[in-house]
């Protein structure tokens, strides 16, 4: 039994590991022109542009289908993409788009405004249809095609984001075929596309397939196709990076980061996050009805209790010690990134344990016998802190910030639940701190609206809450931003809705954190950063990264990371020791039981 | 002296048994029935006693808005009662239809299909060379126990059945994955197979040979040493006993006594271990899926879980509990088989 054992195991090794040349002559020479590998540690929920909303997905779908307009990599400004130039009525509710003429779809048919009347109004028809991007039509009320070139959409009231309407725009004579948009997987090869790539490959949960597309209107990309692969493990998209396997890897960690520090061919990529990481203090939590709702602390109504909080957080060493000092301290609402939108508070609320304690004893929440503040009311101040479970940066900054608080003498109970759990919690106004955060777009209204009254859930207990903010002085101000046609006007109207927010301090900004990924030097160059100088190379709002990639020399003649015959010998050498070793002990055992007969 | 024992074992005729098995068969599928149902059941209830609203959960960070969430919640049926929502998933479950994925909008059975195949071929792999290896060196160390030979297998075994299997995976993936030292990166780091496939059969075989190298090792260097462990107990207790005495007494080699006696009756037990663990494997491989990015049904189960996607881990649930239910059958099975002691009783 031994030997027939040892025998099969050396038959499952040499079967196993024998593999390696065969496949090495296939991995070795790529493609002619260059692949371009991103590993991507998102899922990728659909590939229909109808239905994919996880970031993964829209990252793809950029590249595949045209939007009427895009952001610039410079600074984030709109620029004109299918539509080429825009008008718009004195009473701001109608506009007419110029679609850019000689587009192709990638089977030869010209791109019209017909396409682009096409889906917005599958949009506004079909639930399905609405899944991903239907916010973006909600305030439309009709959309025609008078031509091929000219695409009229009337909105019910005047909205100042009808620039940013960044949702794909698909095919008519492909899509009028499909009946049931909620169950189509749209992976029938090759997809039909207009954007600088088109899709040629999807294998669910392993890569995407992307190939350049010689008749992109600006001239066709210079890497030759595009390619995403999935890991499942950030460790494991580093590792591959360093040998070669992948392009570039994003959402790196600090530390993950730090290691690839002086590797040859490896560069480091540290770019402004779109993401800001916000604290919500539970200021009475009210649903669309008005009625109190959840278990709020009643101290946190005060404004005043809010604010020498947000005096007691230290955020610079919450980027230094949570982040790795990857990021930036917190202040306005919209992050960095967008420095249009951006907002620094000119009186900040810098971190001053003594002035907070002063804030709290002039408000009258003197300290109970047991060390405690106490509410006039008499109640202690004993806050309830829910984090995410799941994520390390919420655990290190709720220790944090119950020893800050300490100081305060206010008692802080830190309860990690499930994402589901937090989700539930704040929608039932279920707790006293609650870490939250948003990704921002380059057009800030949806997250402003967050913080309006009517964010606030319905008495069902609908609604996308933040920080139950409803201030009148601030929706006036995000009402006003919305109906404002003049950039400059509109910025400034951003600036004082984010500094009203600021002064109420429901949700205190704790920090931005830096977007860290890194590429092969030795294969790729020329990334487009987006904004130019700080910005990012993947997951932009465009294709920029994608598209503005330069194969080197070394990308281009094909050399991978890998040296195959080295591995091919080890390998050889490895099969050969096991088998004269199986050998061997089969020898001696047969040896002794000669003998022992 | 034979034609005695020929008349005594008369009685029995072969139909009564024969009988007694379809009985003995029949029993054990009707219970491997009733517990595929409370399978089911449970796999309905389990997931909607979870807190959360999965819709809402879904679309966390997303710009979406009240409308479209509505819809949403309207297309997964989850706007009607929760008795109409069961009725309806037991309806479609006997139809075989398992429901639609909310993250993927697709069938679930179709994705759990498509993700089968490649944790087959993995825990499969591994479990086979792990039962090969633990049998075998259980078999050797209990035959010379508390020889060398003893001592270093089980204390090896022992040593990486505690070692958590993500960390051994990572350490795994970046000795010979990433390549340390003089140790050249040797396998891929992460998938099934290359992303540019080769053309051609064999080439796409090995590719995807090449890729389960590393996940194989790691799940082996954790698993066989439960089974190590099981064949060496279960061969002490057979070594005492008297028929291997008298197989000695034959003349028999010491070789043959161990491969043709002692072992055939200490594998009993084990192969009721191997049975029961082939139903749970499917759910160990989710750490080793997630280490070598396996897009296997462990990997589907965590991205379930994370959203969560109810009729996703609805489908998982039943197909994975209806496995190990299968496998028990299977298992009693084959024990009656092996064991004469079992059939008279």
């Amino acid at each position: 039994m031994g030997r027939r054992l040892a025998a099969l195991w050396a038959v499952l090794l040499v079967g196993l590991l024998a593999p390696m040349p065969a496949s090495a002559q296939d991995d070795g020479a790529r493609p002619e022109g260059a692949t371009l590998r991103i590993g991507l540690q998102q899922q990728i929920d659909s590939l229909n542009p109808f239905l994919g909303y996880s970031l993964a997905a829209s990252d793809i779908l950029r590249v595949i289908y045209p939007t009427l307009t895009t952001y610039s990599p410079e600074d984030f400004s709109v620029k004109p993409e299918l539509a080429e130039g825009w008008t718009s009525s004195p009473d701001k509710l109608t506009w007419t788009f110029h679609i850019r003429p000689g587009v192709k779809w990638s089977d030869g048919q010209p791109v019209t405004a017909h396409d682009a009347a096409y889906t917005f109004n599958r949009m506004m028809t079909d639930p399905a249809a609405s899944t991903a991007n239907g916010n973006f039509v909600k305030n439309f009320d009709t959309v025609t095609a008078p031509d091929d070139a000219t695409l009229v959409i009337r909105t019910k009231t005047p909205q100042a984001t009808m620039l940013a309407i960044d949702a794909p725009i698909v095919p008519e004579h492909v899509w009028s075929k499909i009946a049931d948009v909620a169950n189509f997987a749209n992976d029938q090869m090759p997809v039909v596309g207009s954007g600088p790539f088109t899709l040629t490959g999807y294998r669910a949960e392993r890569d995407v397939t992307l190939t350049a597309n010689p008749n992109f209107w600006r001239g066709p990309p210079k890497v030759a196709k595009l390619q995403f692969v999935q890991y499942k493990n950030s460790d494991a998209a580093v590792q591959a990076l360093r040998k070669g396997d992948v392009d570039v890897v994003q959402k790196l960690t600090p530390a993950q980061f730090n290691a690839l520090a002086g590797k040859a061919d490896i560069k480091q990529v540290r770019g402004h996050g779109r993401r800001f990481f916000e604290l919500v203090l539970n200021p009475g939590a009210t649903n669309s009805e008005n009625q109190p709702i959840g278990t709020g602390n009643p101290a946190l109504k005060d404004v005043r209790v809010r604010q020498a909080i947000d005096r007691a957080i230290d955020k610079n060493v919450l980027v230094d010690r949570v982040l790795g000092g990857y990021g930036q301290a917190g202040g306005g609402y919209l992050p960095p990134i967008f420095h249009d939108f951006h907002w620094t508070p000119p009186k900040p609320r810098t971190f001053d344990p003594a002035a907070a304690n002063r804030m709290l004893d002039e408000a009258g929440y003197a300290r109970g016998a047991d060390g405690i503040r106490r509410t006039p009311q008499g109640e202690p101040l004993n806050l309830k802190f829910v984090l995410h479970g799941g994520e390390s940066y919420d655990a290190q900054v709720g220790e944090f910030v119950k020893r800050w608080l300490a100081d305060l003498a206010i008692n802080v109970e830190l309860q990690p639940v499930s994402d589901n759990q937090l989700n539930d919690r704040t929608t039932a106004g279920d707790f006293d701190m609650v870490i939250s955060g948003w990704s921002a777009n380059p057009d800030p209204d949806y997250v402003l609206r967050l913080q309006t009254c009517g964010a606030r859930p319905d008495p069902n207990g609908g609604g996308n809450v933040d920080s139950y903010l409803c201030d009148q002085q601030y929706d006036d101000l995000y009402h006003r931003q919305l109906a404002e046609f003049d950039p400059a006007k509109r910025v400034e109207l951003v600036k004082q809705a984010q500094a009203r927010f600021y002064d109420q301090a429901t949700g205190l900004i704790l920090f931005y954190q830096n977007s860290l990924e890194a590429y092969r030097a030795d294969r790729f160059s020329g990334f487009t950063r987006q904004p130019k100088t700080d910005g990012v190379v993947v997951a932009q709002q465009g294709y920029w990264g994608y598209y503005g990639a330069q194969p080197t020399e070394a990308a281009m003649s094909g050399s991978s990371g890998t040296d195959y015959t080295s591995v091919a010998l080890v390998l050889g050498g490895v099969v050969v020791f096991v088998g004269a070793a199986v050998t061997l002990v089969v020898a001696r055992r047969r040896a002794t039981a000669d003998f022992r007969e | 002296m034979s034609e005695l024992l020929a008349t005594v074992a008369e009685p029995a005729p072969p139909s009564g048994g024969g009988r007694r098995t379809a009985r003995y068969l029949g029993s054990k599928l009707g219970d491997g029935l009733v517990s595929l149902f409370l399978v089911a059941v449970l796999g309905f209830f389990l997931f909607r006693v979870m807190p959360g609203d999965p819709v809402r959960t879904m679309t966390r960070g997303a710009p979406v808005s009240e409308q479209q969430i509505a819809a949403l919640r309207e297309r997964f049926g989850l706007d009607q009662p929760v008795w109409k929502q069961f009725l309806d998933f037991l309806g479609n479950l006997l139809r075989g239809d398992l429901g639609t994925s909310y993250t993927y909008s697709r069938p679930v059975g179709e994705l759990i299909l498509e993700r089968i195949g490649p944790t087959v071929l993995l825990v499969g792999t591994a479990t086979g060379i792990a039962v090969l290896l633990g049998l075998w060196m259980g078999a050797r160390a209990a035959w010379r126990h508390g020889g060398a030979f003893d001592k270093t297998s089980t204390s090896i075994a022992l040593t990486l059945w505690s070692v958590p299997t993500f960390w051994l995976g990572l350490i795994v993936l970046m000795v010979f994955g990433v390549g340390v030292g003089v140790i050249p990166g040797l396998f891929p780091v992460g998938g099934i197979s290359s992303p540019d496939l080769p053309a051609g059969l064999l080439p796409q075989i090995l590719d995807v040979a090449h890729h389960l190298v590393l996940p194989v090792l790691t799940m082996v260097a954790v698993i066989y040493a439960e089974y190590l462990m099981v064949m060496r107990s279960s061969l002490l207790e057979e070594m005492g006993e008297d028929y291997l005495t008298t197989a000695r007494a034959k003349g028999l080699r010491e070789d043959l006594v161990r491969r043709r006696h002692a072992v055939p009756n200490a594998l009993l037990p084990t192969v009721t271990l191997i049975f029961l663990r082939l139903g749970l494997v499917v759910a160990g491989a989710i750490t080793v899926e997630t280490v070598f990015s396996w897009p296997g049904l462990g990997l589907l189960t965590y991205e379930a879980l994370r959203v969560p996607d109810l009729p996703l881990l609805q489908g998982i649930f039943i197909v994975l509990a209806g496995s190990v239910v299968v496998m028990n059958v299977l298992a009693d099975v084959l024990h009656r088989v092996l064991d004469p002691r079992v059939r008279e009783s």
